[in-house]
């Protein structure tokens, strides 16, 4: 046996995975009731069955037939985009909204191709006061916007 | 006449200055972020979705549409300027509006691409108009094997037209159909696939997902290219178009919303069909097919009329059936149960301020791209060029703020980062985020519907294709035409040639 599609193969254990562990979860975690009157793990059981075969169908293909390979990853914008998103919302609620932009944009920023701290200095200042005036002031938004142990709201 | 009354009722929603406001808002935000090379309108509705969730049920909706047709004609923008689609129905305009830049007449196609989305975009309103009423008294006629069926119907259209295997397509729709049933079961009360985690007992917010799966995918793939466009700035001067681009336009435009009307209010993705089709029909039709592809500006009118007729034609599967009939429609549906209203043929009389308001703007929006766009062509042509490494942390900003704004607790930003990890891997081993979408939303509804049916017809799972219910029985049998059409091998064919041509 020999992988012909990559790209096909992994796509088919996603789906495989997804699907066997959502049937499998379902129907023995929850009750399945009957046709007549479902419970809440028959539509999931079902679903996540029929998943798992297109999944087969499609892994089935990839040993068949000749397929892209799965291009590649880049791993540097995927790390620091997520990052950021994940430590803006750890930082707003102690260290306020002006805080968090500071932390998404530098954050994010070093996943980028090209890191001046001069340009996101003023990208950050320019964020955090549009974001201040808008959000807050504008949409009133209610969102610490400095620090909690300053003091000053 | 009773659509006089409609339209007069709808104006006066439409036209109240701040509604006037919120579509003005839209209609340049959209713009603003549609015309970023590679985000079409699903994206940019996705990331655009926070802004609107502390305004009115009315102002959301329509400042949503104005943002629609602004990231509509933001990514012609970019199509005509860069040659780069941000989504599959701008590719046709690629074909001809690149090459009219090309020889330095970007302006005429752009001014025809906006006066052929106007004409479309009247016309259209007008039919959503005539079409809803009627549409919605059959559709209160639905029982649940109905809507059951009509789902599914949904589904396998949107299937039908993501690109590449249909069978990772479907895997797509039924993974968001699985996803969507997280959360409480509304029948028996338990908690499914909640992992004890209690921000999950609500379910995940399908804005989170949008923005995870279209707008953080978007984004990480954009940082893998670095930026090198070539963006045709200084050869956009002369915007008028002859009287000779005029004489050709004037049929394909008119030609080309009559196909978007029909297709658009078919389920799954209108507007693309409608896009390709209207390209065709104006070659076959044309007396000097040979100028096509080299910058023939019948290439731009039509699909770009097309097009737009489609984009909004295709509001009716939802404003009367609460059916999404592509990912934006689901969009608009998520946006509609934020606020609390439920999808469907009640909202025209429920609601009709919101329903006849949302339709006039729709019109209104149009108007505002051609008075507006137009005139700015030139700063949206200037934001072209803003280097990414400045947009996307901007981008970023403002979806995390939404995302925050939704629940105030930092899991949803978890989540959304989830998703977006997801939607990258999705687009690495090419399965469609759109599809998927649809799932999403239609999961819990699907499976209300099917629980409903089975307990009225006494557990006979016949009962979807029983003669007695031969509406059930129709969207059954279209469902299976639609994927016998695609799995032949004939049109199979045909299905991959247009998407190869998309690819290019």
């Amino acid at each position: 046996m020999q992988i012909k599609s990559p790209r096909d193969f992994w796509a088919g254990l996603m789906f495989i995975g997804f699907g066997l562990f959502f049937a499998v979860w379902a129907a023995t975690n929850y009750q399945m009731g009957s046709a007549l009157r479902m419970g809440p793990a028959y539509f999931p059981a079902v679903l996540g069955g029929l998943l798992t075969v297109l999944g087969l169908a499609v892994l089935g293909q990839s040993l068949a037939y000749r397929g892209p390979k799965v291009p590649p990853m880049y791993f540097r914008p995927l790390f620091f985009v997520l990052a950021a998103c994940i430590a803006f919302g750890y930082t707003m609620r102690p260290l306020g909204l002006v805080v968090a932009i500071g932390v998404i944009v530098v954050v994010s920023a070093l996943g980028g191709h090209e890191f001046r701290w001069k340009e996101v200095i003023v990208l950050l200042a320019v964020l955090a006061v549009f974001s201040v005036l808008v959000f807050v002031k504008g949409l009133g938004l209610p969102f610490p916007l400095w620090p909690e142990f300053l003091g000053i709201y | 006449m009773e659509i006089l009354d409609h339209l007069l009722l709808g104006f006066s929603v439409a036209l109240s200055p701040l509604h006037v406001l919120y579509a003005l808002i839209g209609v340049l935000l959209g713009t603003l972020i549609g015309v970023l090379p590679g985000v079409g309108p699903v994206a940019t509705i996705a990331m655009l979705l926070p802004i609107t969730f502390n305004l009115q049920p009315e102002a959301a909706l329509i400042m949503l549409a104005g943002i629609y047709y602004g990231s509509q004609y933001g990514g012609s923008t970019t199509a005509i300027l860069v040659n780069l689609p941000g989504e599959t129905s701008s590719v046709v305009t690629c074909l001809d509006g690149y090459q009219m830049a090309r020889r330095g007449r970007a302006g005429p196609a752009l001014a025809i691409a906006a006066i052929g989305s106007f004409t479309a975009g009247c016309i259209a309103t007008l039919v959503i108009a005539m079409a809803a009423p009627p549409l919605a008294e059959v559709a209160l006629k639905f029982g649940p094997a109905e809507y059951f069926s009509l789902m599914v119907l949904g589904l396998v259209a949107a299937t039908v037209l993501a690109h590449g295997s249909l069978i990772k397509a479907i895997a797509m729709v039924v993974v968001g159909l699985l996803l969507g049933l997280i959360g409480t079961d509304v029948n028996s009360g338990v908690l499914r696939f909640t992992f004890d985690i209690p921000e999950l007992s609500d379910g995940i917010s399908f804005a989170v997902v949008a923005m995870g799966m279209f707008g953080i995918a978007e984004i990480i793939g954009n940082l893998e290219l670095k930026d090198k466009r070539e963006v045709f700035t200084s050869k956009v001067k002369n915007l008028m178009p002859t009287l000779d681009d005029f004489k050709r336009s004037w049929l394909p435009i008119l030609r080309g919303t009559g196909l978007g009307c029909f297709l658009g209010i078919l389920p799954g993705g209108g507007s693309i069909l409608s896009a390709f089709g209207s390209y065709t029909i104006e070659k076959k039709l044309s007396k000097h097919p040979e100028e096509f592809g080299k910058g023939a500006i019948e290439g731009v009118a039509g699909p770009e009329s097309a097009n737009n007729a489609g984009a909004q034609t295709s509001f009716i599967p939802m404003l009367t059936l609460g059916i999404p009939g592509n990912a934006v429609m689901a969009l608009m549906i998520g946006a509609l149960m934020i606020q609390g209203i439920a999808p469907g043929p009640q909202v025209m009389n429920d609601k009709p301020d919101l329903f006849w308001g949302l339709i006039v703007s729709m019109w209104i929006g149009n108007l505002m791209l051609v008075v507006l766009n137009l005139p700015l062509i030139g700063i949206w042509i200037r934001l072209l060029t803003v280097p990414y490494r400045f947009l996307f942390p901007s981008i970023l900003v403002f979806m995390a703020v939404g995302v925050y704004s939704l629940s105030n607790n930092p899991f949803d930003l978890v989540i959304m980062a989830v998703f977006g990890l997801f939607g990258y891997v999705c687009v690495k081993l090419e399965c469609e985020p759109a599809p998927m979408i649809l799932g999403f939303i239609l999961g819990p509804l699907m499976e209300e519907n099917l629980r409903r049916a089975m307990l009225l017809s006494r557990g006979d799972p016949f009962v979807f294709v029983s003669p007695s219910k031969p509406i059930s029985l129709g969207f059954l049998i279209a469902a299976v035409l639609l994927l016998a059409m695609v799995a032949l091998p004939a049109l199979r064919k045909k299905r991959e040639e247009v998407f190869v041509e998309e690819g290019t």
